[in-house]
């Protein structure tokens, strides 16, 4: 049984004259403790497919089971709790609370969660700071922080609940070279050491060589699923390719 | 999210901007300001009009005779009262405490080396104490053995003892009243300026027998008026009606005709003091209410814009877990946190304004004695009322904020 099991998965989002179809039936499955990297071009529904999995959006047709629970059924109470509980976000723009210090940042999950007392609150959100190397910047705002401080601070936030899975959408996209290092290092950390599931989504191909397997996804479809990441290179470049070429024959004609 | 959190993250969230929290609550602020000034100074004046009437005297009834008005045409004082109907009504009325007939004269009164004209000069019976709930400071008062004899003693008012004996003990002094020798028997206690600004303490007092005889040299038993005492508020229109129908009796009035007497009940005058009053108090804050309203749509102008304003904030939030529910309540008990604060700053404000005011009319108008009311209920009234409007204005920017799509929000720039 598999920690995410999506079968015929599709979203269809309806604009009046036109239907844009961002999933066509993606089914597939992702193990608890694997590290997936959602690789495609923009326009590929990798992040229909990323609010999807992260119970931000739900499908229009298909199953989405999460830990054996079908999240399609779920109303928005449910889905705001599952969010909480079994999911934490990384996003490419960090996505703190401006003007709120880091320890405020990170309790923001446990106020949601009426299973962690308050007086516990304070603690376990300084423990996960001291887990990401921010024991001494608690009460440091993000406009204080570099960019690979906030984006632990966010780390630190999705962790605080203990989730199942980490959801990343391009988290080194604002980060230089060598602090995108030190991250997806610290996400292979969790990943080997705590048996996190880490699904990350990118458009760099040099990133998603970090993580364990490739889906490769393109015009709503995953056309590659594999842990040989050449040929996931190889999908992109042939996508690319045509793209060249219908650009190529759209300027000529 | 626990109630205590969200008050918490709502203070957090205020303090950030303190410019803007204030300007937003300045409607609240002055609205209930003005609400809890009316208030307060209509309780005053309320307080002031009971005072006043308490130095008159305790459920006061005044028997007068009739006015003529045959043919539209004022014919003058009748004089029917007489002192047998005085005792009358000391004797037959159960809900009558005390009675005095009340004779007005005037004159100069003379004593050690000074000339003195009092306010008021009159000749009543030995039950006026009582009635006019004045205590005696000194000496006594006459009893119905002076008024048998008409004896000629007198007691004074604090200011004519004053001006006519500064140095020394008024009471055992001879006077002299339109040149009769009188004794001094009592001064009685100082009771200041009444609402019109006359010295009720500008008075000499003597038995009614010994004004009608020695300075009237009248041999006729009326008298001007009878100054009645009830039993007790509530006693007041039974003994109102008591009297009237006692009279009606003696003196013989006709089935369907007008009475020769005429009885003014001092109570019914209070209450129709106090309704004007309340009436003026609720008008008045009726229209300091229309800025509460002011006050809310400001609130309700700003949280709009908070809420557009933190849309990235809101997904986030909603992304972490937090529910509908919970960004609903967050933004609602932010507005409820503004309102009030505005309500408690308007109502210490008012409480402030309103003691301001009553202190600047007691210097201008010192006859006056505003005394300085807080009302604990209309106080928390009020309150209840700032968060009231907290409330309505605040839900609908609440639940557009509640209702935003996570993924949108998170788009938000």
């Amino acid at each position: 049984m598999a920690l995410i099991e999506l079968r015929n998965l599709s979203k269809i989002y309806d604009l009046g004259e036109v239907q844009v179809t961002a999933l066509k039936g993606v089914s597939l499955d992702i193990h608890q403790g694997e590290f997936v990297a959602l690789i495609g071009p923009s326009g590929s529904g990798k992040s229909t497919l990323m609010n999807t999995l992260g119970c931000l959006d739900r499908p229009t047709e298909g199953s989405y089971l999460l830990a054996d629970v079908e999240v399609a059924g779920l109303n928005p109470d449910q889905l705001a709790q599952v969010r909480n509980q079994r999911i934490g976000f990384i996003f490419q723009n960090f996505n703190l609370l401006s003007r709120t210090t880091a320890l405020e940042n990170v309790e923001v999950p446990l106020l949601y969660n009426p299973t962690c007392p308050r007086r516990q609150r304070a603690k376990r959100a300084k423990d996960l700071l001291q887990l990401v190397g921010l024991g001494n910047r608690f009460d440091h705002k993000p406009n204080q922080l570099s960019g690979g401080q906030q984006q632990r601070v966010a780390i630190a936030r999705a962790l605080v609940n203990k989730p199942a899975i980490l959801l990343c959408d391009e988290p080194t996209g604002n980060l230089d070279t060598r602090t995108s290092r030190e991250i997806m290092d610290f996400f292979r950390k969790l990943n080997q050491t705590e048996g996190l599931t880490v699904i990350l989504v990118t458009h760099d191909l040099e990133i998603a060589q970090r993580a364990n397997r490739a889906l490769v996804l393109i015009d709503g479809e995953v056309v590659v699923d594999t842990t040989d990441f050449r040929l996931a290179a190889e999908a992109l470049q042939r996508r690319a390719l045509t793209d060249a070429d219908a650009n190529a024959s759209a300027s000529s004609a | 999210m626990h109630i205590f959190d969200l008050f918490v993250i709502s203070l957090r969230t205020l303090s950030k901007n303190k410019l803007r929290s204030g300007l937003t609550i300045l409607g609240v602020v002055i609205g209930i300001a003005a609400v809890t000034t009316m208030v307060s100074l209509g309780q005053s004046a309320g307080q002031l009009i009971q005072d006043q009437f308490q130095t008159l005297g305790s459920n006061v009834i005044v028997v007068i005779p009739a006015r003529d008005q045959s043919g539209g045409v004022r014919q003058g004082n009748v004089t029917t009262l007489t002192e047998a109907d005085a005792f009358a009504i000391a004797q037959e009325c159960p809900s009558v405490a005390a009675v005095s007939p009340y004779i007005g004269t005037s004159g100069q009164v003379i004593g050690g080396n000074v000339n003195w004209q009092p306010d008021q000069m009159l000749g009543v019976g030995p039950d006026y104490p009582i009635v006019r709930n004045w205590v005696m400071a000194s000496g006594e008062f006459f009893s119905q053995r002076e008024i048998a004899g008409a004896t000629k003693v007198c007691v004074l008012g604090n200011t004519v003892a004053k001006q006519l004996f500064p140095n020394t003990e008024a009471v055992g002094q001879q006077v002299r009243v339109k040149n009769i020798p009188f004794t001094v028997i009592g001064v009685l206690i100082r009771k200041g300026a009444n609402l019109v600004g006359q010295d009720q303490d500008n008075i000499l007092l003597m038995p009614y027998s010994t004004v009608r005889k020695r300075l009237q040299n009248s041999a006729f038993s009326n008298v001007d008026v009878i100054f009645v005492s009830a039993r007790s508020q509530a006693d007041s229109s039974l003994a109102e009606k008591e009297i009237r129908t006692l009279l009606s009796e003696r003196h013989r009035t006709p089935p369907g005709e007008k009475p020769d007497f005429e009885v003014r009940n001092t109570a019914d005058i209070a209450n129709v003091m106090g309704i004007i009053l309340g009436a003026m108090t609720a008008m008045l804050s009726g229209i300091a209410s229309i800025s509460l309203v002011v006050g809310g749509v400001g609130i309700m102008n700003i949280m709009l814009v908070s809420v557009t304003e933190r849309t990235r904030e809101i997904g986030i939030r909603m992304a972490l877990g937090a529910r509908p529910r919970d960004i609903l309540r967050q933004f609602l008990v932010e507005s409820v946190v503004l309102s009030s604060l505005g309500g408690i700053i308007g109502i210490a404000l008012g409480v402030g304004g309103s003691a301001g005011v009553i202190a600047l009319i007691n210097a201008l108008l010192p006859h006056m004695k505003w005394t300085f009311q807080v009302s604990i209920p209309a106080a928390i009234i009020a309150l209840l009322f700032a968060a009231g409007v907290g409330v309505f204005f605040g839900y609908y920017p609440a639940r557009r904020a509640s209702r935003l799509d996570p993924i949108e929000a998170l788009r938000y720039d």
